[in-house]
């Protein structure tokens, strides 16, 4: 086997290599939920809504979205093929909200989902707001908002 | 408009691509990656990176995670201009509302109309 068809094989390996599908999933995937969210807000937009207030709605309807997919078990489906690429766009915080709360119905509506409802959403807002103080303190201190 | 939308795709896309790749090669759990996403989303807008990326590519950053961060720590500044310190502790779950409730919200709704499907996370 010579240099160039070895090289030719190994690149074939790495191509079929997992990571590598997984990244491609992701970037179509997770590419396309943004590519909606960016369609939706023009049509916000176009329908009258303000600016900020259509940012809002994106994020509202990609989340009504993401739930009821987890509701009717679709959204898992997709979330195995498409890896990251569901995950990380708003949608992922949100199955990540619907799905133990349906999870842990039987447990009870207030220490079964009232709980588990916060198992993922309550350390990204717990992180995400302790980050965002110590930024605010920062900020206030440097612009003098103490004084 | 549309080179909005490509914009918003690629941008978007690498979001996840980086994520993909820290749950692949490193020990990271996806809802570290979530945690990780928004600590840095508030972090570029601490810097002044996220408003700028913002403009480039709109819901490529917005609807990622770290939108969230962004959100937050733009929240944060505004409110501190608006009614000072306080706005330390009232900036970040006020722009941090809409995502929170409608998660909530729907996540309930969803619980009580349909029924738990056998799956993996």
């Amino acid at each position: 086997m010579d240099q160039k068809h070895y090289e030719r094989r190994v690149a074939a390996r790495a191509a079929r290599s997992p990571v590598f599908k997984n990244c491609i999933a992701a970037f179509f995937f997770g590419g396309g939920i943004c590519a909606l969210g960016q369609g939706l807000s023009f049509l916000y937009r176009a329908l009258g809504v303000p600016h900020r207030t259509a940012a809002a709605l994106v994020t509202a309807s990609l989340i009504f979205l993401a739930a009821l997919l987890t509701g009717l078990g679709v959204f898992d489906k997709l979330a195995r093929i498409a890896g990251a690429g569901t995950l990380v766009p708003v949608t992922g915080f949100a199955n990540s909200v619907v799905s133990p709360a349906l999870d842990t119905k039987n447990e009870g509506l207030v220490l079964g989902v009232g709980a588990k409802i916060f198992t993922v959403a309550g350390p990204v807002l717990l992180f995400g707001t302790l980050a965002g103080c110590i930024y605010g303190v920062i900020y206030a201190v440097f612009y003098g908002f103490f004084l | 408009m549309l080179v909005d939308v490509l914009n918003a795709f690629w941008v978007g896309g690498l979001f996840c691509v980086l994520a993909q790749l820290l749950i692949d090669l490193t020990k990271l759990t996806p809802a570290r990656v979530l945690v990780f996403y928004v600590v840095l989303g508030v972090f570029l807008g601490a810097v002044g990176v996220y408003e700028p990326l913002y403009d480039f590519a709109g819901c490529g950053v917005s609807v990622p995670l770290v939108g969230f961060g962004g959100a937050i720590a733009r929240g944060v500044r505004e409110a501190i201009h608006t009614d000072g310190a306080i706005g330390i502790l009232s900036g970040g779950l006020t722009a941090a509302s809409v995502g929170t409730t409608a998660a909530l919200v729907f996540g309930y709704l969803a619980a009580i109309f349909f029924k738990s499907k056998p799956k993996r996370m």
